[in-house]
């Protein structure tokens, strides 16, 4: 993988760190150019995937979670979302929209669709009491280059 | 983020404020079941107009809330959420749900 520039950004799951996360991508972004549209869908998916990290993963303790963003050649933006939480023992149910282990918490069980939806790949790794992996991918238009 | 909520005659507005993600749903959550509970509007509007940033943690939001006002004998509807914040609503396809609009 040829990569263009990298930013890592390591940060304990607190909640307060969801917006943290975001702010994060945004600012490392903008050297890109992306519309706000883009910007926007990346910024959701990556909430999206710290909040599972925080409510989730790290639900009975807490620990670290690594977030790397990347620019790719052909204006391509990777987005790794590592944690060393519990894990997932079944990861097509709980990409499965609706579906959700934390109804009172009103966890809606959306995130992985919106993941999906707002950005072009979506790959997971997991594996119990060891953790997940999330890796996205979007490529930005031409617009303005 | 923020909240101010009007009543008047049983039909309420609450205006948002801010990001809307799961670490401030809960705040939004408990303060907005408190007046629902409490002052048992027939109409409660959320106002989005204000909102800055949202992802799946506003649908949970509003799914409880709707549910809630159901409960309560009212109906709830979002109103004003820009575009790529309606484009999260769509999604989740909560338009089936509440009214938006």
């Amino acid at each position: 993988m040829e990569i263009l520039n990298e930013i890592k950004f390591k940060m304990p799951s607190l909640s307060v760190n969801e917006a943290a996360a975001r702010a994060v991508v945004s600012s490392f972004l903008i050297q890109a150019d992306p519309t706000v549209e883009e910007l926007s869908d990346i910024r959701t998916a990556v909430s999206e995937a710290v909040t599972n990290a925080v409510v989730h993963g790290y639900r009975h303790k807490k620990g670290d979670i690594e977030l790397t963003v990347r620019l790719l050649p052909e204006r391509e933006v990777y987005i790794r979302i590592k944690d060393k939480g519990c894990g997932i023992a079944d990861i097509e149910q709980a990409m499965e929209p609706l579906f959700t282990t934390a109804p009172e918490e009103e966890r809606s069980g959306l995130g992985f669709s919106v993941m999906q939806s707002f950005m072009d790949r979506l790959k997971v790794k997991s594996a119990p009491e060891k953790g997940t992996t999330v890796t996205m991918r979007k490529r930005l238009s031409e617009h303005g280059v | 983020m923020k909240i101010d909520i009007k009543n008047e005659n049983g039909t309420a507005v609450a205006t948002l404020s801010g990001d809307l993600d799961h670490h401030n749903a809960k705040e939004l959550r408990a303060e907005l079941d408190r007046f629902i509970v409490t002052a048992q509007p027939r109409e409660l509007a959320i106002d989005f107009g204000g909102i800055t940033f949202m992802d799946s943690s506003g649908i949970g939001l509003i799914m409880g809330r709707s549910k809630l006002m159901k409960e309560c004998g009212g109906r709830l509807e979002v109103i004003n959420p820009q575009p790529y914040i309606r484009r999260v609503m769509k999604l989740a396809g909560i338009e089936r749900i509440v009214k938006i609009r």
